[in-house]
């Protein structure tokens, strides 16, 4: 069990949780993520680890309520317990020794993952440029915090609202010929499936070594399942053993797009009976 | 009911065209009467060598004899003083390869009903008042790592001893492979929670959503947390693949996480939030224990037609006999000398078939088994809406990756000594499918038995 010590919402259907569980806090590293449950029939889920602070004793998560499990957690607030929370799970993101110029871009609310990845960056001697992109400045998350562990934050929106008016890509397009804070030695891209490939696409042509961490489905998170394979230079590797972070130009990103629709259809089914639950109890 | 006495008694079972539609359990057990005749066919060998078939060493003529003296309380303490898992070894043991199969009674008749009576008498003392239990009586703390078989048997024996025991599981809730994969028709989960909580009833506590090489290092158990020993039963976790075209196509599944989602997860509860597919059609390939329970799954979660596909035949299938039988009653097909090749998309990345080609048997290979050779222009498509991968599993590598100085085979199995579980690093012992290899619950009850002792050994010598 873990309780939830502070919740923020960050968008109308992202919120912010800090969970305390010291374990995972000590262990955690960035790029790791924790598997979820909320109630006894409640299936698992992977989430990310935003960030995590080793003398409070606390992990951060951001969970998107858009299935019926990210909904459960979604209805939680300060106090409530999270019945399950395992991990940390996965590989740390390998970090360059320093001297280096490490880019992370964050879609949607992947920036939130940004946050112990750009102080692990900047921490090792790096420097750290954080890009995050959305929508719209009414959707842009963290922004304030990657501000304070970041070298720099790059800011983009579809509209122009807020930051450069353009997506992430264009930004780190413009990075990689030398603009604003210059060209990167690394990328990792955090986000949808369909932006990462985009990042991947980006960064193709110029050799930079660029990581995305995937987010298959999962059944145990634990290496036991397999249902998280990925095929990664041709080679089937389990996400939540082996990754969940890979090299970007060698990802197969159609199949892991395809293979995160297998259940489409029963959880959109699951997120309306929830729905319909939820509406007769009020 | 038997007539004959060098019959064995049959076990009462629920009638194959209801179960194969339900996750009760199949075998319904022996009656006391059932139980005492079968009982009183034990010859009670003045040297009985059915005891050197059992990995935990039953002492089988022993306990036999009080279930036919009616002496429920004396069975149940001795089969208790051998084997902490004595209601899920009463289901899931292959007795047949094992005590059964050097029974003095196997050769000319049937051997007595070991297992089956193994099963009544652990129920029955399910049934009764726990005696009063002993208590924590030693300074030293054990850490288990993993809770199935293995660890459970380990941490059994090293409380019963007066050890402080604690379990760390990396899932939410304990039993690994028994809770995980053998299926609720087989071992109802109300029989493995009653065998955890006499553990936890001796004062062994579980620690469930930590993972050790992950929340904790093996080094901070034996340093920071003073931990005097650790055990390994991590087990062999790790599915294997084909290697296949289309193996990655949605509707695919190792058998590993369809009975995780059915099991585990409880899929077959319609509360539960995990999905599952459930085909009209599915295959499973591979020819053990886990194909046998997944292909009872696979029928039972709805599939009208389901079928085991084998490279081998009948003769070199590793399935226990029951399992094979229980499933050819419930209307599984089978399909031997058969390859799998290729996993057919239906155009949308989802399965639609799988191509094969018959086999026909050569030379014994390496395994001792013939060897199955492609017969020429004879590939074939079955029509399936879900394959289920049941060719194995290796030992799964979190822990062993992340910690320096414990040896490994190329395979991936811990090196541990086969008399003591001790490896490659002091104070730490492993046994079970974590240094075996994906083997049976008995053999990893054995090794965490043995462990034990050795644990004990090594930390009060003398």
């Amino acid at each position: 069990m873990s309780r939830i010590v502070e919740t923020r919402q960050l968008t109308p259907v992202t919120k912010m949780f800090v969970l305390d569980n010291r374990l995972i806090a000590e262990s955690a590293q960035a790029g790791q993520f924790v598997m979820l449950r909320v109630h006894k029939d409640g299936e698992r889920i992977p989430v990310t680890i935003a960030d995590y602070d080793r003398e409070a004793g606390t992990i951060t998560i951001v969970v998107q309520a858009v299935g019926a499990t990210t909904r459960r957690v979604d209805a939680l607030d300060v106090g409530d317990e999270i019945l399950d929370v395992a991990g940390p799970l996965g590989s740390p993101i390998e970090i360059p020794d320093g001297g280096a110029h490490v880019v992370g871009v964050g879609g949607g609310f992947g920036a939130a993952a940004l946050l112990c990845l750009m102080r692990e960056i900047h921490a090792k001697g790096n420097t750290a440029t954080a890009i995050v992109g959305a929508r719209n400045q009414d959707l842009l998350i963290m922004t304030n915090e990657l501000l304070g562990v970041a070298d720099n934050v790059e800011i983009c929106t579809d509209d122009g609202s807020a930051g450069m008016k353009g997506f992430v890509t264009q930004r780190l397009a413009q990075l990689i010929e030398g603009q604003g804070p210059g060209r990167p030695d690394r990328v990792i891209a955090i986000g949808p499936m369909a932006m990462m490939r985009a990042i991947a696409a980006t960064t193709k042509e110029s050799g930079i070594k660029t990581m995305v961490s995937m987010d298959p489905l999962m059944v145990d998170g634990t290496g036991m399942c397999g249902g998280c394979r990925v095929i990664v230079d041709g080679k089937s590797q389990f996400a939540c053993i082996d990754g969940p972070v890979f090299d970007a130009q060698l990802v197969d990103f159609d199949l892991a797009m395809r293979r995160n629709k297998a259940y489409a259809e029963q959880e959109k089914a699951a997120a309306e009976r929830l729905a319909c639950a939820t509406a007769e109890a009020v | 009911m038997p007539v004959k006495r060098f019959d064995k008694t049959p076990m009462p079972t629920q009638v194959a065209g209801m179960r194969a539609h339900n996750f009760l359990e199949v075998n319904e057990g022996y009656t006391e009467d059932h139980a005492r005749f079968e009982a009183e066919r034990c010859l009670r060998c003045q040297d009985p060598i059915c005891v050197t078939g059992c990995p935990v060493g039953v002492p089988i003529p022993q306990f036999i004899h009080a279930v036919a003296l009616g002496d429920m309380q004396g069975a149940s303490r001795l089969l208790r003083s051998a084997n902490p898992l004595a209601s899920v070894c009463g289901r899931v043991c292959a007795q047949e390869n094992q005590c059964e199969a050097r029974c003095s009674l196997a050769g000319r008749f049937n051997p007595v009903a070991i297992g089956h009576l193994e099963r009544f008498v652990a129920d029955w003392e399910r049934t009764q008042t726990q005696e009063a239990k002993p208590q924590i009586t030693r300074t030293e703390k054990v850490a288990i790592i993993g809770s199935g078989p293995a660890g459970l048997v380990c941490a059994g024996e090293l409380a019963r001893l007066g050890y402080s025991v604690t379990i760390y599981e990396a899932l939410h809730a304990p039993g690994g492979v028994l809770r995980y994969g053998i299926p609720e028709f087989r071992l109802p989960k109300d029989i493995l929670d009653w065998e955890i909580s006499l553990l936890t009833d001796l004062g062994v506590k579980i620690e469930c959503n930590v993972i050790i090489g992950r929340t904790l290092s093996l080094d901070q158990l034996t340093t920071k947390m003073g931990y005097s020993a650790v055990f390994i039963g991590t087990g062999a976790g790790l599915p294997q693949f084909l290697g296949i075209p289309g193996e990655n196509l949605v509707g695919v599944y190792s058998a590993n996480e369809y009975l995780t989602r059915v099991n585990l997860m409880r899929g077959y509860s319609a509360d539960a939030d995990t999905p599952v597919a459930h085909g009209e059609s599915v295959a499973i390939v591979g020819a053990g224990n886990t194909a046998m329970d997944a292909v009872r799954t696979a029928m039972r979660m709805g599939a009208s037609k389901a079928m085991v596909i084998y490279r081998r035949s009948e003769t070199e299938m590793s399935a226990r006999e029951e399992e094979y039988h229980h499933a050819k009653e419930e209307g599984v097909e089978f399909h031997w000398l058969t390859n799998p090749l290729e996993i057919i998309d239906d155009g949308n990345g989802r399965v639609s078939g799988l191509r094969c080609q018959r086999m026909v048997l050569g030379e014994p290979d390496k395994s001792g088994r013939a060897r199955p050779v492609a017969i020429p222009d004879s590939e074939f498509v079955i029509p399936v809406d879900n394959v289920v991968l049941a060719i194995g599993t290796t030992p799964n590598p979190m822990l062993t990756r992340t910690t320096a100085g414990l040896s490994t085979t190329p395979s991936g199995c811990i090196v541990a000594d086969e008399r003591t579980g001790s490896t490659s690093r002091s104070l730490v012992f492993a046994g079970g499918d974590a240094v075996s290899g994906a083997a049976t619950v008995i053999l990893a009850a054995g090794a965490g038995k043995r462990a034990a002792s050795a644990i004990h050994e090594t930390l009060n010598p003398g």
